[in-house]
């Protein structure tokens, strides 16, 4: 492999951190979801990356990465439901402004 | 002639300007259409990663599942509330700034903690040939992963039935 | 491919064997790329205006060259010279780059499909896997001109295109998990070497519910809900036109190809045939002929069926993919497996004929169960399907 480990894991970092700017200040819900989906996958690339450059003889990082990305899926369907339902109750996807819960 | 560890190197920059490139749209864009498409770049950057780490079939699994599924269930929901993306709003909240240093921060610490650790990385010989078939990744699941992999099952089909309960008109 | 790097690394001897390599590849994948979709798109444009006409008892483009073959290249001349609109409140960029994306999606399919016998891009050791998840960028396409078209027919059909896509997906998937079952093998090259018998002969059922599902899936008629003229204008591409309207329409016809090739790999055999091998030229050459015919006899019958049926329901196709061909499937799925499995058949007859009874068993028992659930229901039209009187 021609590439050093550390650059893998300086990129994962990155969209890690691009991912949780996202989810920290984006005011809409699907952009929260967007920037959690970023950050799912910068782990998965980690996960990955281990694998190819640690122990490239076991499969467990690369079933590990599949199971997050079944994770993944799961979240996404479950979060876009939830999103769907609250714009059809309170007519807004903004985070702030769903607080139902709220005193 | 170029060398086998340039052209990876150069695939490796290609990719590495798709994904980041393509999260920096994610976060900054202030349409939010366009920031799912911009998720989508992002996501095929990292197909390449995985191909490029030889891992052929997690490459395909993250283009069927990733851009094939949440990618356009993604675009589809905001299709949906069209009329509220259509607005001109504001995308980031009042604390947006307090974010970005906070992130800003941890990326910082990350970089330097990543950089010091002494990475246990496996010897020459082992790293030329990975040696994972999509066969003994179908045998694993299957035998010692059973009951993760069964989990996972029941998982995407509870929220499967919880997303079209939740989603469903009344 | 191999044949020819060693072919041209003996004619010029100087050559070292990666920039032969190179070479073969960079050529081949650009005839897939530029000079297939042109000769693919007036070929076929040709042979539909042909097959439609003499089924609706006309003659057909006769005008543009004798018989009309330049038909095609006379269409191509006038959609390239219209004029080339954006509207003025569309998404500009996503708005340009949805067609590229539609042919993008459609060429890259090419990469796995194996045309003769050693000719392929690239045998993945997941290739029809990848074609699945390739599936997936058409629709991103069919999403992307419909939302940024700004128009609410196109949105419209960006909704359908999408609801039709993913629920047909899912048909075609199970359908090739069937043949991966019973050819132990995601290669397309090995699917295909592992035909003695075609997969047509011994899971009947599995390529129908494949072949009625790409129909689906590449949207023509009688499942062309995307572009229903008579609901929603043109469907997601109603504001393209010209240059850009061209590539949607090369999409669509390299995704024809593409789908019937497919087809034609997993269940016809692909390039199998008598006398086909890779052993020397012709035979090369021959492979490419069977594979040819192939394709162009499953595209002659989706086109068939287009001149035969008339367009259904948004909801009965729904209805129809959900509730009939994915049950049929899955249950295939299981029995085939179940066949698979059986110890006592362990010769290859004994597997095709119990695939073959599998097959027909689940057929039966499924027709059986409609027409039983047609009797006992009061739906006027679930009766109709199952011709019970009253």
């Amino acid at each position: 492999m021609g590439i050093p480990l550390y650059w893998w894991l300086a990129v994962a970092a990155a969209l890690f951190c691009l991912g949780l700017y996202g989810a920290l200040s984006r005011k809409n819900a699907i952009g929260v979801l967007l920037g959690i989906e970023l950050m799912l996958n910068a782990v998965n690339i980690n996960l990955v990356v281990f694998w190819r450059y640690i122990t490239p003889q076991a499969l467990t990082g690369q079933i590990f990465a599949m199971f997050v990305i079944g994770i993944a899926a799961a979240e996404a369907a479950a979060g876009l439901a939830i999103i769907i339902a609250a714009y059809r109750q309170r007519d807004t996807v903004v985070v702030d402004e769903l607080d139902m819960m709220h005193w | 002639m170029l060398t086998n560890q340039m052209v990876q190197i150069l695939v490796f920059v290609i990719l590495t300007i798709m994904t980041l490139g393509g999260g920096l749209g994610v976060v900054s864009s202030r349409n939010l259409f366009h920031s799912a498409l911009f998720l989508v770049l992002s996501l095929v950057g990292v197909v390449g990663y995985y191909a490029l780490l030889d891992a052929g079939f997690l490459a395909v699994v993250q283009l069927l599942i990733y851009v094939g599924a949440i990618a356009v269930l993604i675009l589809f929901a905001i299709m949906l509330s069209r009329g509220l993306m259509a607005r001109r709003q504001h995308q980031r909240n009042e604390q947006w700034w307090i974010a970005a240093l906070v992130v800003l921060l941890v990326f910082v610490v990350l970089l330097v903690v990543l950089g010091q650790v002494d990475w246990p990385v496996a010897d020459e010989q082992a790293l030329l040939s990975p040696n994972v078939s999509v066969g003994q990744l179908g045998q694993v699941l299957l035998g010692p992963y059973m009951i993760p992999f069964e989990v996972i099952s029941v998982l995407l089909l509870a929220a499967l039935v919880g997303a079209i309960i939740l989603a469903r008109e009344t | 491919m191999e044949a020819t790097i060693s072919w041209l690394t003996t004619l010029i001897p100087q050559l070292p064997v990666p920039t032969a390599r190179l070479i073969v590849y960079v050529v081949y994948s650009a005839i897939l790329a530029f000079a297939a979709p042109v000769v693919l798109v007036v070929a076929y444009t040709y042979m539909e205006r042909k097959v439609l006409a003499r089924l609706q008892d006309r003659i057909g483009p006769n005008r543009a060259g004798p018989l009309g073959i330049l038909q095609g290249l006379a269409d191509a001349v006038k959609m390239l010279t219209k004029e080339d609109i954006t509207p003025a409140k569309a998404d500009r960029i996503v708005f340009n780059l949805a067609p590229m994306l539609a042919v993008v999606a459609a060429v890259l399919v090419f990469a796995v499909l194996p045309v003769a016998p050693g000719v392929i891009g690239t045998d993945l050791k997941v290739g029809i896997l990848y074609v699945v998840a390739i599936g997936g960028l058409g629709e991103l396409a069919a999403l992307m001109a419909g939302w940024s078209s700004n128009n609410k027919f196109a949105l419209i059909g960006a909704f359908r295109t999408v609801a039709q896509l993913v629920s047909y997906e899912i048909p075609i998937v199970l359908a090739i998990i069937t043949v991966v079952l019973a050819s132990g093998s995601m290669q397309l090259g090995a699917i295909v070497a592992a035909q003695d018998v075609p997969f047509l002969f011994t899971l009947p059922v599995a390529f129908l519910i494949f072949f009625v599902a790409s129909i689906a899936e590449i949207g023509r008629c009688p499942f062309d809900l995307l572009e229903a003229e008579s609901e929603i204008v043109a469907g997601f591409h109603t504001e393209y036109s010209g240059m850009k309207f061209a590539m949607f329409f090369i999409g669509e016809y390299m995704h024809l190809f593409s789908a019937a090739g497919i087809a034609t790999a997993l269940f016809l055999g692909g390039w199998r045939g008598p006398g086909a091998g890779e052993a020397s030229i012709l035979g090369v050459l021959l492979g490419f002929v069977y594979f040819l015919a192939k394709t162009t006899l499953l595209v002659f019958v989706m086109m068939w069926v287009r001149g035969t049926l008339f367009r259904i329901r948004i909801d009965h196709l729904l209805d129809f993919g959900w509730k009939f061909l994915v049950p049929v499937a899955l249950f295939l799925l299981v029995a085939v497996a179940f066949v698979l499995k059986v110890p006592v058949l362990n010769s290859p007859t004994f597997r095709w004929l119990g695939m073959l009874a599998a097959n027909g068993v689940v057929i039966l028992v499924s027709l059986a169960l409609v027409v039983l659930a047609a009797r006992h229901s009061r739906s006027a039209a679930l009766r109709g399907v199952a011709g019970v009187d009253g």
